[in-house]
């Protein structure tokens, strides 16, 4: 688990993260939000002891990192794929990395073989591609079989076999019971990875909820219904005080009643459904709405 | 509109391209995916004029890049944000672009204005973070106001906004007829983005169609059914498809029948729905049963 | 002439070129200072003393010229070059002539500068230019540095890496040439053809001699010049078949 309480960091008279606190659960994968300048990496520096607060604490399973005796063996991170001397081979970088928190040797072996390098273990780090990289990364974090995990951007380089493959990877982390944080812009691909999510901007807790939550909370759900007896169907739905949208396809939209409402109401009357589907707004909407003004940076191609 | 005619590449023994023919069309977005090592990026030099092919050909409404005599005006391209001198400003690095194709200088203000760069246009390059470094080559590729676009990993650095803003400027670029061609590993990004789609795997077309017919193609429809009567109602199902049970919510995931097929069923039989939604599958389900056997590196977890 | 343009823009837009100058001004200036306040009677300020550490200044310029051209591969803006402009050809002679011409005056400057510091600190010394002699002592250094430039944006254009092309042409130009003539026998007859020494050759030839030179020159002045200049030239012409043809 991890826990910050009342972070804030301020560098000069800029305030990067202000008076944050949230909790971030084991047994969930848990995605972090926020537009670029909201005080992500800052956050995660953090609560990995590279960055000292100005005020406030972050504690991992009670206790700051600088605390932690073998912190390798409590949080694994990926923070940034390039953070490896490009002469050393990846066995090589590995290797110290275990030596330092007291890790057995056959355990490089395993954690290559996880991340699918055990090919190219020996070449220099300085040759593989972005994709390798972020595996070899992957695999440090995983060198101590902590239990905390920190990712950064995981997919960053990733062909499309990665990208899926880092996605389960990170789910199975969490059902075996471990906390997993990832930071990430890709909003269609965290909807997809994370369940939980802490929202920030210019460095304040926007949300923090489940993603469902997250998305139902700010997009409006409408139901989607087709029938072949739509004519009979609409004034049904009107009369019962729902807002209904005929979408010109031979399909309605209704918004204010809930799919089994209206499934209900449907079958009193024996008419026929040909599509009952709840439409849920993207995650994309939804953090477009909620971060909309805690957005530092605007391109003006909108005007 | 872009034409590879059985295009190759080879570096040394290693073959990159192999026999490639594809057509990208004005007025659409053209996804443009594949594994890693599949030869996208050869394939985009190629098209550029940076690699020559050793057989085939590609052309630029007819002609090769390398003839267009003024070829910022016909062709952008993103490929790299980091094409840029790190010393050289931003309005430096659009400037000899600018001149190199004869384009006037107030059309630099006009780009930078609208990748959002106008504050930061005399700070040197080097500086910009990944996503300022995307913008001004944005603001590169879209310097001469070209036909036809190419863009690799866009959204690569950019923030939320930044990425749902490059996808909207590539949707306007489109429907203003230009030919837009964007190469991406974010499959659930390509699937908002592309209409098009060419796929390739090894060197060579899987397939060159639709994003819709490629999903359609490759995965199988299901439908999603929820049911205050339940049993009854999976009893009815399973004697004609597939019937699965959603483990979160224990709705019934059907394969074999139409949402309309069930729809006529439960009425026929009273059965009350809740749900009764259409799934389609997902560009990556579609992708990854089309290109399992052109991957060129497997991880096992 | 736009292809010129193109490339003046991206060498004043960064500092290196200015660095470059700087640097070259301040180390040969300096050393024709030293040696102008050593001088005396016994040992007299001459035309051909003042430039006597010109090659110094040469140096720094090939360094940067050779930068011009790999900084352009290091960081890739050689893709967006060739995109702007596909004939590669035009492009990369474009850059030479410029990158030269900045070369040219770079080495005008340095060779006005030794000789100005020196009049400034021996005033009454007798050095004012008044042969064709002395004139192309002086004068020549801006030929000399361009045509050295020449063969750096050459060697840039064929290694394409920074550290490689720079240690190419010191190595060159600071050892091999020099060294060589030490091999018994043959030695002075390879020094001969050597494009550096023929450079200084078309400097020198005709004046005071510091010390005895022991090359026997095949050309004269104005002939190892064009010696130096098609060495060079021949080279970039390699180097622009090898870049039209490899990709980019």
């Amino acid at each position: 688990m991890i826990e910050a309480i009342g972070l804030t960091k301020r560098y000069g008279r800029t305030v990067a993260v202000d008076n944050l606190s949230f909790t971030v659960e084991p047994g969930r994968v848990t995605g972090f939000l926020g537009p670029n300048g909201a005080g992500k990496s800052t956050t995660m520096r953090m609560i990995l002891g590279l960055d000292r607060p100005t005020a406030g604490r972050v504690l991992i399973d009670g206790k700051p990192y600088t605390g932690l005796h073998r912190p390798l063996r409590t949080v694994g991170a990926l923070l940034d794929a390039k953070w490896v001397h490009p002469n050393r081979s990846a066995r090589a970088h590995l290797k110290w990395l275990a030596k330092s928190n007291g890790l057995p040797a056959r355990r490089v072996d395993e954690v290559l073989e996880t991340v699918g390098l055990t090919g190219v273990a020996g070449k220099r780090a300085g040759g593989y591609s972005l994709g390798m990289s972020q595996r070899l990364g992957i695999a440090a974090a995983l060198l101590g079989d902590p239990q905390v995990l920190l990712f950064d951007e995981p997919v960053n380089g990733l062909d499309p076999e990665g990208i899926l493959w880092i996605r389960n990877f990170m789910q199975g982390l969490a059902k075996e019971g471990r906390t997993v944080l990832v930071s990430s812009h890709l909003l269609s691909e965290m909807a997809l990875t994370a369940s939980d999510l802490v929202v920030i901007g210019k460095g304040k807790l926007i949300s923090q909820s489940t993603t469902q939550e997250f998305v139902d909370r700010s997009s409006e759900s409408a139901v989607k219904v087709r029938s072949p007896q739509l004519g009979q169907v609409a004034p049904l739905l009107v009369h019962k005080g729902f807002t209904v949208r005929d979408n010109g396809d031979s399909s309605l939209s209704v918004t204010g009643a809930t799919s089994d409402q209206i499934g209900d109401i449907v079958a009193a009357h024996g008419l026929v459904l040909h599509e009952l589907s709840p439409q849920r707004g993207s995650l994309e909407e939804a953090f477009m709405q909620l971060t909309g003004d805690a957005v530092e940076y605007h391109a003006e191609i909108g005007k | 509109m872009i034409e590879a005619v059985r295009l190759k590449k080879h570096y040394g023994r290693t073959i990159a391209v192999d026999d490639l023919s594809f057509t990208v069309c004005p007025g659409r977005v053209t996804g443009f995916l594949g594994p890693n090592g599949a030869g996208k990026s050869t394939t985009m030099r190629m098209i550029l004029g940076l690699d020559r092919p050793n057989g085939g050909d590609v052309l630029i409404d007819g002609q090769h890049y390398a003839s267009l005599k003024h070829p910022l005006r016909k062709v952008g391209a993103l490929l790299d944000a980091k094409w840029v001198h790190p010393n050289r400003s931003a309005h430096s690095h659009l400037k000899w672009l600018a001149r190199s194709n004869g384009l006037p200088t107030s059309r630099i203000g006009d780009v930078l204005e609208m990748v959002g760069l106008t504050a930061v246009a005399g700070k040197r390059a080097g500086g910009f973070s990944l996503g300022m470094s995307q913008r001004l080559g944005v603001a590169g590729a879209l310097l001469g106001d070209p036909e036809i676009l190419l863009f690799d990993e866009p959204v690569n650095g950019l923030d939320p906004e930044g990425i749902l803003w490059i996808r909207q400027l590539m949707h306007r670029l489109a429907d203003e007829g230009r030919t837009v061609f964007v190469s991406s590993h974010l499959l659930s990004e390509m699937s908002q983005t592309a209409q098009d789609l060419i796929v390739i795997g090894r060197g060579k077309l899987i397939a060159q169609t639709t994003t819709e017919q490629f999903i359609h193609d490759a995965t199988e429809d299901r439908v999603r059914v929820r049911s205050p009567q339940a049993d009854r109602l999976r009893e009815l199902l399973a004697a004609r498809a597939t019937v699965i049970e959603d483990a979160v919510d224990h709705a019934l995931v059907v394969h074999g029948l139409s949402a309309a097929e069930i729809g006529e069923m439960a009425a026929e039989q009273g059965v009350v729905l809740h749900e009764l939604s259409p799934q389609r599958g997902s560009l990556e389900e579609a992708f990854m049963q089309l290109t399992s056997e052109a991957v060129d590196y497997h991880a096992h977890s | 002439m736009t292809l010129l343009a193109v490339e003046r823009i991206k060498l004043f837009s960064t500092r290196s070129p200015w660095w470059c100058a700087a640097l070259a001004l301040v180390i040969t200036t300096g050393i024709a200072a030293l040696i102008a306040a050593n001088t005396s009677a016994e040992f007299p300020l001459t035309v051909g003393l003042t430039q006597a550490f010109y090659s110094f200044g040469m140096y720094v310029v090939l360094v940067m010229a050779a930068l011009a051209v790999t900084t352009e591969y290091r960081f890739g803006t050689i893709k967006a070059t060739f995109l702007a402009v596909p004939n590669r050809v035009s492009a990369l002679v474009a850059k030479t002539a410029v990158v030269a011409v900045m070369a040219g005056l770079i080495g005008e400057a340095v060779a006005f500068g030794q000789w100005g510091i020196s009049k400034l600190i021996k005033p009454n010394a007798d050095i004012a230019i008044n042969s064709a002699v002395e004139w192309r002592n002086v004068a020549g250094v801006g030929l000399v540095f361009l045509v050295g430039s020449i063969l750096a944006l050459a060697v840039g254009i064929l290694v394409r890496h920074t550290a490689a092309a720079v240690s190419i042409l010191l190595v060159w130009a600071l050892i091999v040439e020099q060294l060589i003539g030490i091999i018994p026998k043959i030695g002075e007859k390879i020094q001969r053809w050597m494009p550096f020494v023929n450079g200084n050759h078309f400097l020198t030839a005709g004046g005071p001699e510091l010390q005895p030179d022991p090359i026997k020159y095949p050309f004269g002045a104005w002939g190892s010049l064009g010696y130096f200049a098609a060495v060079s030239v021949g080279l970039l012409i390699v180097a622009l078949v090898v870049a039209k043809r490899r990709d980019a």
